[in-house]
């Protein structure tokens, strides 16, 4: 299905509502009957003081953080997948999801005493994650990279490398753990916004900040690159330097956003195809598309987390896996699968 | 304008495909580039158009190195149709045409691109497929989609600044022609030429390059056997000691003048 620029247009435009509506109803849904409406009231009632508080400390941040992380995943896969001309690329293929889940898993198991014994433990965890996606993603890039010229083919297959490494690593530190690490390290790989706050989301801005100005540059090339590397170094792209860039977004995107909440599997694989099966492969329209819908559904997501075993919290990665895995296999079946294998 | 090679080596996986080839091709002229399979044309083309850079040696486009020219003034002065597109993403094919433009004309409109681009689709024969999805086109039709996509490159690059067309490069650009349309490409490759734009084609099919080309270069096993104008390079010495063809196989076409090559006496087993 190809279809005109105006229906992408519309699609485009049709998603910002979905996302205001997903935040509204993020915001009126949780454990406790707090309402949206508690956000003006409560400021001269002190009846409702406190769930305005919680509107404004607990689900604002969440709701920010669930958007943020799910534009960034789908955004980043979208990247991906243009850069690899592959399908099934996902943003944790540059090993900044492997990199990040092997520090993490280093600083939890090993670092629980030290974790313990200060406040720094909430920033200790996300700060290793961190350094370990970028070191990832760069000792990758310098292996790709021969005489200035990039490799994707290397990147693919060292990166599926990386990531068995790292998980035969964070195996032995499961080994190694102590029930209580050993379930943090459960919970972080299946992911939550429940740590979100203000401070977090501020943290992650600048590196969200860096990837959306770099993406903003990279959509006419990587439409180019659909033709091949080749032919787009004749139509005139200097494309190594957009594989770098490419990679900067991605890193600065995925790597600190899953270092905050973890591991989310299906976004970053799903929402570019469900947006390119209306909007065409052009990436001038996937990528804003992508940053809307996997917004919007990954808000979706959390607040189904947070409200279907009400008190308790899913982890988020469980529900996207769910919700995700029937899409997957609905895209690869009948009339879609041209659009997606294609 | 003029597209030099000089002293140009290539080495690749051990092997030495190009041994220090001198070569030059002019604005206004259709350059046919013939060979065996394996003899270094393609190479000699991808490092002609920057894609490839010498082992050692130089090429120069209007006297200066193709290495030191910005990535969008090149763009603007070359292009290329290879053999190899992958198009594995389902554009429009007013969409895939406009995309050769993108770098090279800046400064073009949205509306003078759709323009340019639908002009160029009339005149390969794909008016009405403007809106067809790139992936559902035959072969054939597809590449002549990009022999458009790579003039589109070079005609809106003389819109977008007036400067005179480039040169246009393509690696056997009528492999998967019927005749009808192999006569339309080299059509349109000699119709660069006519406006000042230079030619330079990688063909397999000895007649069609005596009757489009002003000069044929003669590739052999990486060096320049032969050159110059059609009738005094295609002889029945160059199609034995070249292609292994058996003598009296040329025969010269009594309008024309030019030689050409029938396979009607080949028996096969």
């Amino acid at each position: 299905m190809i279809s005109s620029r105006r229906q992408a247009l519309i699609f485009l435009v049709a998603l910002m509502p979905l996302l205001l509506l997903a935040i509204i109803t993020a915001l009126n849904i949780g454990a406790t009957g707090v309402h949206l409406s508690a956000l003006w009231h409560g400021v001269t009632d002190p009846y409702i003081r406190a769930d305005r508080i919680v509107l404004l400390r607990i689900r604002g941040p969440r709701v920010v953080m669930s958007g943020l992380t799910g534009a960034a995943l789908a955004v980043a896969g979208a990247i991906m997948q243009g850069l690899f001309r592959n399908p099934l690329a996902d943003p944790g293929l540059i090993g900044v999801s492997s990199g990040a889940a092997l520090a993490t898993a280093c600083m939890i198991v090993l670092g629980g005493a030290w974790l313990a014994s200060g406040s720094w433990g909430v920033w200790a965890i996300p700060a290793a994650g961190m350094c370990g996606s970028f070191a990832a993603a760069y000792l990758l890039y310098l292996f790709a990279t021969r005489g200035g010229v990039t490799s994707v083919s290397t990147i693919l297959l060292a990166g599926v490398a990386l990531g068995a490494f790292s998980g035969a690593l964070t195996g032995i530190l499961i080994f190694r753990a102590n029930d209580t690490a050993l379930r943090d390290l459960t919970f972080w790989t299946m992911g939550s916004f429940a740590g979100a706050t203000w401070s977090r989301i501020g943290l992650l801005c600048p590196f969200l900040c860096v990837a959306a100005a770099v993406t903003t540059r990279l959509a006419t090339p990587l439409n180019a690159l659909l033709l091949g590397e080749s032919d787009a170094r004749l139509i005139g792209y200097p494309v190594e330097r957009i594989k770098r860039l490419a990679m900067v977004a991605v890193a600065c995107a995925v790597g600190p956003t899953v270092s905050f909440v973890g591991a989310i599997g299906f976004v970053g694989v799903i929402v570019p195809h469900l947006v390119r099966l209306v909007t065409g492969p052009d990436h001038r329209l996937v990528l804003p598309g992508s940053a809307l819908l996997g917004a919007s559904l990954m808000i979706v997501a959390d607040t189904l987390a947070r409200v279907i075993a009400t008190p308790s919290d899913v982890p988020v990665g469980i529900v996207t896996a769910v919700l995700g895995t029937p899409v997957f296999v609905w895209l690869l079946s009948g009339s879609h699968r041209r659009e997606v294998v294609s | 304008m003029s597209l030099s090679l000089q002293d140009v080596v290539w080495h690749a996986g051990g092997k030495t495909i190009l041994h220090g080839t001198s070569l030059r091709f002019e604005a206004g002229q259709v350059t046919a580039i013939v060979g065996p399979n394996g003899a270094g044309k393609s190479t000699l083309l991808r490092i002609a158009s920057g894609l490839l850079s010498p082992t050692s040696g130089t090429v120069t486009l209007q006297g200066t190195e193709l290495n030191h020219l910005a990535p969008e003034r090149l763009a603007a002065m070359r292009s290329m149709l290879t053999q190899e597109t992958v198009l594995r993403a389902r554009f429009t094919l007013r969409d895939l045409v406009v995309m050769g433009a993108r770098v090279s004309a800046p400064r073009l409109t949205g509306q003078e691109r759709t323009v340019l681009a639908e002009d160029l689709l009339g005149r390969i024969g794909l008016k009405h497929f403007a809106d067809r999805d790139v992936m559902d086109l035959s072969g054939g039709e597809r590449q002549r989609a990009h022999l458009a996509r790579v003039l589109m490159q070079l005609e809106a690059a003389v819109s977008n600044k007036g400067d005179a067309p480039g040169f246009l490069l393509l690696d056997e650009p009528i492999s998967a022609q019927d005749p009808a349309r192999q006569h339309l490409v080299l059509d349109l490759a000699r119709a660069h030429a006519g406006k000042g734009g230079g030619v330079v084609l990688v063909l397999h099919d000895l007649n069609w390059a005596v009757a489009c080309a002003d000069r044929i270069v003669v590739v052999q096993q990486g060096t320049i056997h032969a050159q110059g104008l059609p009738q005094d390079v295609l002889t029945d010495t160059l199609a034995r000691t070249v292609f292994g063809l058996e003598e009296g196989r040329v025969q010269i076409h009594e309008r024309t003048g030019k030689p050409y090559i029938l396979p009607h006496d080949i028996i096969f087993n």
